[in-house]
C-alpha cells in the first residue's frame, strides 16, 4: 500500500472524531442538546439502514423498541432501583425476545406483510405503554437516576454527548466490520439474490431474523439513553409517526451506507428543529406542520434520488485503495469422485404442475469427469429437470440420487454442501457489489464464522482464506483483471463466468450450468467453450443444459434429449444428430 | 352482559364494521391494481367528514385550496411533459380538467356554502371537493414511480399520509367536528332500539358495494381494472394504460374513503388526524383477505367492528391494543398458508 | 410502395448490457415477415421495443408517422398488436372477457363493429366459443393461444407482431395455429412473426431476417433463406449435421 494515501472510510472517521471530541466543549446547550438528539436518532437509523437499506425489509414500528429500552429501565430504575446498566442489559434482552418473536411471525411473509405489521404492533405497543397503570399511563415515570460511568455521574446533556456518540461510533463501526465479512455478503445478498444465495447455502431466512433483531437491539438502545438523557419518558416520543419518522432518516440518508443514518438523522433532526420555528409563524397558528413538508420531501426524494443523499455526497471523497487479497491457506477441499464413479441419477423423476406434467418419467445417469448435454427445444422441461436436481422444486414423482445419495427430499440449502453448484439461465448477480464479493458469497458453506465474530473482527483469518479462494477461482476462469469491477458492469458473457467461478468457489464436485451460451457472442462462446473444456481436464463433471445445439455437440461426451417433457433419445453426439425424433422435435415442420 | 347489550354492540360493530368494509375494499382494489398500499385512504375519510362539517357552518372548507393548488400542480407536471414531446395539442385539455373544472368547484363552494343549502346538497358538495383529489395525488406522487417495487410505494404512501396530515390540520385545525346525524329515527325492536343513522350507514354501504360489483362484471372500464390487477402486462397490450387505471381506482378509492367520512361524522368525532386508525381497521380487513380478496377482506373488516365494539366495552382503554393485536394472529394464519416462493422485487 | 412499418438503427438494451443492435427491417402492408434466431438472440426483445413496451433507440415509423413518443396503448390504437411469447391472458377473467379487453380501444371509440367481430373470431376458433363462459387460467396450451390470437385479432390490427406462436405447443396444433396465420394474410393484415421453428416460419412468410446476438446477420425472401448454407449452418445446425 502506498503511504499518504487517504481512504475514504478513514477521512470521514478522522473529521468525524475531531468533531465530536471538540463539538461538546464549545457549542451552546441549545446546539448540544441538538447534538444529543441526531446521535439518539442516528442509532436507531443504523438499525433501519441494515434492516432496510440493505437487507431490504422495511419496519415502521422502530419507535416501539426504543420505547421498550426506554420503559425497561425508566420502570426498575425508579421502582426497583435497579443499576442503568443492569437494566440495559434487561432491556436489551426483553427486546431480543419480543422482536424475536415479532420477526419469526412476520419476516415469512413477503415483502409488505412486514411492514403493515411494523405498523400494526407499533400502535398497539405504543397504546400499551400508555395504558397500563404500572408505566404511568399518558403521565409517564419521571425521576430517572443518572447513569454513573467509573464513578462519574453523567447529569449534563454535555457530558452525556461523549457517551451517546462513543456508543454511535461503536454501532457504526462494528456495523461495517459486519458488512464486510461472509455473513455480511449474505446479509446484502438479501435484497434482490435471495434465491441465489439459498442456492449456494445461505440460510435466508436466519439471516433476515438475525438482521431484524438486531435493529431492534439497536433501537432499544436508543431508548435507555433517550430515557436516562432525559430521566423521564412518556409514550409520545414512541408513536407510530415517531417510527415512521424513523424511517425517514434512514431514506433520505442513502439507506444502503451506515454514514446515511447519521446524515438523515442530522438533517432531519435540524430540519424539523427549523420548520417547527419557522411554520406556526408563517401559518399563524401552532401543530406540527413539519408533517407537510416531510412527507412532500420524501416524495420528491424518492422521485428524483431513490438512493438518498449520502451516494451524492460520496463522490466529493477520494474512492478507497482496493488491494488483491492477500495470498492466504487454501480451504480444504472435499474428495474427488474417481473416474466412472456413478454421480448423478434419475429415476423415473416427474413433475407437474396443477394438471400440467412438465417433466415426465426422465431417468438418466452421469458419472464422475462426464460433460452431460440436456437439450431439447423451448418448453420442453429442461429447466424443470434442472430445478428437480438442484432441489429448487420437489419432486412429483421419481427419485433422484446424488453420489449414492436420495437428494430430491432435499432442500437447494442442504444440497450445495454435497458438491452440486450450479449457475442460472438468467444471471442472478448483486450488481452493486464487487465482481470478487459476489464470487465470495459461493464458498459461503466453507466458512462457519458468524455475525457477532464479524462485527467484532475475529474473523479475519477465515475471511482471508474466503477471499483468497474467491480470488483463486477468479484466477482460474481467467477473470483476475476484474476483480474489484461492480459485477453490473461486466459484459453479459463475462458476468456467465463470472457464475462460474462462484459455482467453483462452492468446491462442487458436479457443476450444472444452466443455459450458458444463451445471448453470447460468438467470441464469447468460444471463451466459454474453451473454459469448460479446460475444467474438463481438470477432472470436473458438468451437467450442461443448452439450447445451443451447436455450442453443446462439440462440448459433450453424451447427451440427453428433451420435448414435451419426456426424454425422446440419449447417446452420443453423432449418434443424435442423425436421430429422426429429435430431428422432428427439432425443426417441427409444417408438411 | 345482557342480551340487550350485546345486541347493542352487535348493531354498534356491524355499523361500524360496514365503513371498514367499505374502506377494505378500496385498499384491495387500489393494491390489485396499482400495487400501492393506499396508506392515505383515511386521511381521505377524514376530509371527507370534516369539508362537510365545514359546509354545515357555512365556512369555505379548507380542502377547496388544496384542490386548486393540486390542480395547479398537476396541471403543471402535465404541461411540462405534453411541451417537451411536442404535444401542443394536449394543452386545452390539461388546462380545463386540472385548473378551470377545480376553479369552477370551488367557486361553486364559496357561493353556495354561506347559504347552507339542504344536506344532501352539502354532501354532494364536500365529495366534489374531495373525491379529485384522489387522482391527483396519484398522479404526482404515484405515477412517476409506477414501477417501484411495492416498498418504495410504501413508503410514498407513508410520506402523503404525512403530508396530507399536516395539510389536514391546517385546514380545519386541532378541534374534532361532528355532524349532525341524518336520521333521528329510532325503532324499537323488541329490546333493541336500531337508530336511523345506524340504518344509512348500512344500507348505504351495501348499496356502494354492490354498485361496486356490478361496475367490475358489466362496465368495459371495470372489467379494465380487473384486468389491470390479473395482469399489468397483458392490460397494457390491448391498449388500457396503467396511469388511466391508476386514477380510476385512485378516484373510487377517494369517493369510497370521502363517503365513509361523511357517513361516520355523525356517529364519532372525527379530529384531522382521526383518519389514520379508521383506515388503518379497514387494512386489518384488508390483510384478512390476503389484499386480494375482495369477500374475505369485507368480512375481515366487519370482524374487526365487531371486536372494537365488544372490547370497548370490556376494557375500553385497551381497544386499540386489542384491534391491533388481532393482526398478529392473522399474519401467523397467513404466513401458514401463504406458499413461499418470492422472488424479490427491483 | 412504402413499407407499413420501417424500422432503422434500432437498438435496446437492459442497463449497460445491449440485446438488440443497430436492427433495420421493414414490413410490406399485407405481407408475412419472419425474424428468426436462437435462443438469447434478442427477437422477443425487439418485439417489446417495437410495441413501445421497452424502451429503445433508434428510429420506428409506422404508417408514415414516428413512433418514438406514442406510449404502447397508444399504439394498440394505432393498429399495432403483440401476442407475446407469455401470451399474458386475463387468466382469472373469462374466455369472453378476455376477448372483450381486446377490443378494449374500441369500445372507448364507440365503434359498433365489434359483435361482427365476436363472431368471427369464434368462427375461425371453434372451440374459443365452445368455453367463452371458461376462465382463460383454465385452458391448454393450444387453446391459451387460440385466445391470445384471438384477443389481438379484437383490436382489428393492421400490423400483427406474433411472439414464438408454436413455443410448447404440440406438432398438430402449431400446424393449426400456423394456418391461421397464413389465412389472416387474405385479411389484409400484416404480420411480422417471430419463431425458433425455423422452418415453418420460413414456410409461411415471405420474407425472412436471421437474428442473432442483437443483430441481422442475413436477410432475403423466404424461400431463399431456406435454402441460404450460411443459413443452414448457423441456425439450422442441425439439418447439415444430419446431412453430413
Amino acid at each position: 500500500m502506498r503511504r499518504g494515501v487517504v481512504t475514504r472510510t478513514r477521512l470521514i472517521l478522522g473529521v468525524f472524531l475531531v468533531f465530536m471530541l471538540v463539538a461538546p466543549l464549545v457549542l451552546p446547550e441549545f446546539q448540544i442538546t441538538l447534538l444529543n438528539y441526531i446521535g439518539l436518532y442516528s442509532i436507531v437509523a443504523l438499525g433501519l439502514v441494515l434492516l432496510t437499506g440493505i437487507g431490504g425489509l422495511t419496519s415502521f414500528g422502530q419507535a416501539a423498541f426504543v420505547g421498550m429500552g426506554a420503559y425497561a429501565t425508566a420502570y426498575l430504575s425508579t421502582v426497583y432501583g435497579m443499576s442503568p446498566w443492569l437494566t440495559l442489559i434487561v432491556g436489551l434482552v426483553l427486546t431480543f425476545a419480543v422482536s424475536l418473536f415479532l420477526g419469526f411471525i412476520t419476516l415469512r411473509l413477503s415483502g409488505h406483510y412486514l411492514p403493515l405489521g411494523t405498523i400494526a404492533w407499533g400502535i398497539s405497543l405504543y397504546y400499551l405503554f400508555g395504558n397500563m397503570e404500572f408505566l404511568g399511563g399518558h403521565n409517564g415515570i419521571s425521576s430517572l437516576p443518572a447513569i454513573n460511568v467509573f464513578g462519574l455521574e453523567l447529569d449534563t446533556g454535555r457530558e452525556f454527548n461523549y457517551l451517546i456518540w462513543s456508543l454511535v461510533l461503536l454501532a457504526l463501526l462494528s456495523m461495517q466490520n459486519l458488512l464486510d465479512s461472509r455473513s455480511g455478503r449474505a446479509i446484502r445478498a438479501l435484497k434482490g439474490g435471495g434465491l441465489m444465495a439459498e442456492s449456494f447455502g445461505v440460510d435466508t431466512a436466519r439471516m433476515k431474523i438475525i438482521i431484524f433483531v438486531h435493529a431492534a437491539l439497536l433501537a432499544s438502545l436508543s431508548g435507555w439513553l433517550y430515557a436516562h438523557l432525559l430521566r423521564f419518558v412518556n409514550p409520545t416520543p414512541f408513536s407510530i409517526n415517531a417510527g415512521i419518522e424513523y424511517l425517514f432518516m434512514a431514506v433520505v440518508g442513502g439507506a444502503a451506507s451506515v454514514w446515511g443514518a447519521v446524515v438523515g438523522a442530522g438533517i432531519l433532526t435540524v430540519l424539523k428543529q427549523w420548520l417547527q420555528d419557522l411554520l406556526p409563524k408563517l401559518l399563524g397558528q401552532s401543530g406540527n406542520f413539519e408533517m407537510i413538508v416531510f412527507g412532500v420531501l420524501l416524495v420528491l426524494l424518492l422521485q428524483r434520488a431513490r438512493e438518498g443523499i449520502m451516494p451524492l455526497a460520496v463522490r466529493f471523497f477520494p474512492a478507497p485503495e482496493k488491494l488483491l487479497p492477500p495470498l492466504a491457506q487454501e480451504l480444504t477441499r472435499r474428495a474427488r469422485p474417481a473416474a466412472g464413479e456413478m454421480l448423478l441419477e434419475l429415476k423415473g423423476a416427474r413433475k407437474s404442475f396443477g394438471g400440467l406434467v412438465a417433466v415426465n418419467d426422465m431417468s438418466f445417469a452421469m458419472s464422475g469427469g462426464e460433460i452431460l448435454g440436456l437439450i431439447g427445444p423451448n418448453g420442453a422441461g429442461k429447466s424443470t429437470v434442472f430445478n428437480l436436481v438442484t432441489g429448487v422444486m420437489p419432486v412429483t414423482g421419481g427419485e433422484v440420487h446424488f453420489r449414492g445419495e436420495r437428494i430430491d427430499t432435499l432442500s437447494a440449502r442442504a444440497i450445495v454442501p454435497r458438491g452440486l453448484a450450479r449457475t442460472f439461465q438468467h444471471v442472478h448477480l448483486l450488481p452493486a457489489m464487487t465482481v470478487l464479493e459476489n464470487v465470495a458469497i459461493g464458498a459461503h458453506l466453507r466458512g462457519s464464522k458468524g455475525v457477532i465474530s464479524a462485527a467484532l473482527r475475529l474473523d479475519r483469518t477465515e475471511e482471508a482464506m474466503l477471499l483468497a479462494e474467491a480470488a483463486r477461482q477468479l484466477a482460474r476462469v481467467g477473470l483476475s483483471a476484474s476483480v474489484h469491477e461492480q459485477a453490473g458492469s461486466l459484459a453479459l458473457g463475462q458476468q456467465r463466468i463470472l457464475e462460474i467461478a462462484r459455482a467453483l468457489c462452492a468446491d462442487p464436485v458436479l457443476l450444472l450450468l444452466d443455459e450458458p451460451a444463451a445471448g453470447l457472442r460468438l467470441q464469447e462462446k468460444r471463451a466459454l467453450a474453451e473454459l469448460l473444456c479446460k475444467l474438463k481436464s481438470e477432472g470436473m463433471s458438468i451437467l450442461l443444459v443448452e439450447h445451443d445445439m451447436d455450442f453443446v455437440m462439440k462440448l459433450v461426451d453424451r447427451l440427453v434429449v428433451m420435448d414435451f417433457g419426456e426424454k425422446i433419445a440419449e447417446g452420443l453426439p453423432k449418434e443424435i444428430q442423425t436421430n429422426p425424433a429429435v430431428l422432428e422435435a427439432y425443426l417441427g415442420g409444417v408438411k | 352482559m345482557n342480551s340487550e347489550i350485546a345486541l347493542f354492540l352487535i348493531q354498534d360493530g356491524l355499523t361500524n364494521g360496514a365503513i371498514y368494509a367499505l374502506l377494505a375494499l378500496a385498499l384491495v382494489l387500489v393494491f390489485a391494481v396499482t400495487r400501492v398500499i393506499f396508506i392515505p385512504q383515511g386521511e381521505f375519510v377524514a376530509y371527507g367528514a370534516l369539508t362537510l362539517a365545514s359546509l354545515q357552518l357555512g365556512k369555505l372548507p379548507g380542502t377547496a385550496w388544496l384542490l386548486l393548488t393540486a390542480g395547479v400542480a398537476v396541471a403543471a407536471v402535465e404541461l411540462v411533459q405534453a411541451l417537451r414531446i411536442g404535444a401542443v395539442r394536449r394543452v386545452p385539455a390539461i388546462v380545463l380538467h386540472y385548473v378551470l373544472v377545480p376553479s369552477a368547484i370551488v367557486v361553486l363552494a364559496w357561493w353556495v356554502a354561506p347559504q347552507k343549502p339542504a344536506l344532501t346538497f352539502q354532501v354532494l358538495l364536500a365529495l366534489l371537493l374531495v373525491v379529485p383529489l384522489g387522482p391527483m395525488v396519484y398522479r404526482l406522487a404515484y405515477q412517476p414511480l409506477a414501477n417501484a417495487s411495492v416498498l418504495v410505494l410504501l413508503i410514498i404512501s407513508v410520506a402523503v399520509h404525512f403530508a396530507m396530515t399536516g395539510l389536514g390540520l391546517v385546514f380545519f385545525g386541532a378541534e374534532g367536528s361532528r355532524t349532525p346525524a341524518f336520521s333521528d329515527a329510532h325503532w324499537k325492536l323488541g329490546v333493541l332500539t336500531i337508530s336511523g343513522q345506524s340504518l344509512w350507514v348500512l344500507g348505504v354501504s351495501l348499496s356502494l358495494i354492490v354498485a361496486l360489483l356490478l361496475f367490475f362484471e358489466h362496465t368495459i372500464y371495470g372489467k379494465a381494472l380487473r384486468a389491470t390487477a390479473v395482469n399489468r402486462v397483458g392490460a397494457r397490450l390491448v391498449g388500457i394504460s396503467p396511469a388511466m387505471a391508476g386514477k380510476l381506482s385512485f378516484t373510487l378509492a377517494a369517493l369510497i374513503g370521502a363517503l365513509s367520512g361523511v357517513l361516520v361524522a355523525p356517529i364519532t368525532t372525527i379530529y384531522y388526524d382521526s383518519g389514520f386508525l379508521v383506515g388503518l381497521k379497514g387494512f386489518v380487513g384488508a390483510i384478512v383477505g390476503g389484499l386480494v380478496s375482495y369477500p374475505i377482506a369485507a368480512a375481515g373488516a366487519l370482524l374487526v367492528g365487531l371486536l372494537e365494539a365488544y372490547a370497548s366495552f370490556w376494557a375500553s382503554a385497551y381497544k386499540e391494543v386489542i384491534v391491533f393485536t388481532m393482526i398478529v394472529p392473522v399474519l401467523v394464519w397467513r404466513s401458514f398458508t401463504t406458499h413461499h416462493i418470492e422472488e424479490e422485487e427491483e | 410502395m412504402s413499407a407499413l412499418l420501417q424500422v432503422r438503427g434500432l437498438s435496446v438494451a437492459y442497463g449497460k448490457i445491449e440485446a438488440v443492435h443497430q436492427v433495420g427491417l421493414s414490413v410490406e402492408e399485407g405481407r408475412i415477415v419472419t425474424v428468426i434466431g436462437p435462443n438469447g438472440a434478442g427477437k422477443t426483445t425487439l418485439l417489446a421495443a417495437l410495441m413501445g413496451v421497452l424502451p429503445s433507440r433508434g428510429n420506428i415509423s409506422y404508417a408514415g408517422g414516428d413512433l418514438a413518443h406514442v406510449e404502447a396503448e397508444k399504439r394498440v390504437g394505432l393498429g399495432l398488436c403483440l401476442v407475446p411469447e407469455r401470451r399474458e391472458l386475463f387468466a382469472a377473467m373469462t374466455v369472453e372477457d378476455n376477448l372483450v379487453l381486446g377490443a378494449f380501444h374500441r369500445y372507448r371509440k364507440r365503434d359498433k363493429s365489434i359483435n361482427a367481430d365476436f363472431e368471427q373470431v369464434y368462427q375461425l376458433f371453434p372451440r374459443l366459443k365452445e368455453r367463452y363462459r371458461q376462465l382463460a387460467g383454465t385452458l391448454s396450451g393450444g387453446e391459451r393461444q387460440m385466445l391470445a390470437l384471438g384477443r389481438a385479432l379484437m383490436s382489428r390490427p393492421r400490423l400483427l407482431m406474433l411472439d414464438e406462436p408454436s413455443l410448447g405447443l404440440a406438432p398438430l396444433v402449431v400446424r393449426d395455429i400456423f394456418r391461421v396465420i397464413a389465412g389472416l394474410r387474405e385479411t389484409g393484415v400484416s404480420i411480422l412473426l417471430v419463431e425458433q421453428n425455423a422452418r415453418a416460419a420460413l414456410q409461411v412468410s415471405d420474407y425472412g431476417y436471421v437474428l442473432e446476438t442483437g443483430e441481422i446477420a442475413v436477410e432475403g425472401p423466404s424461400a431463399e433463406l431456406a435454402s441460404d448454407p450460411r443459413v443452414i449452418e448457423s441456425y439450422l445446425g442441425l439439418a447439415s449435421g444430419g446431412a453430413g
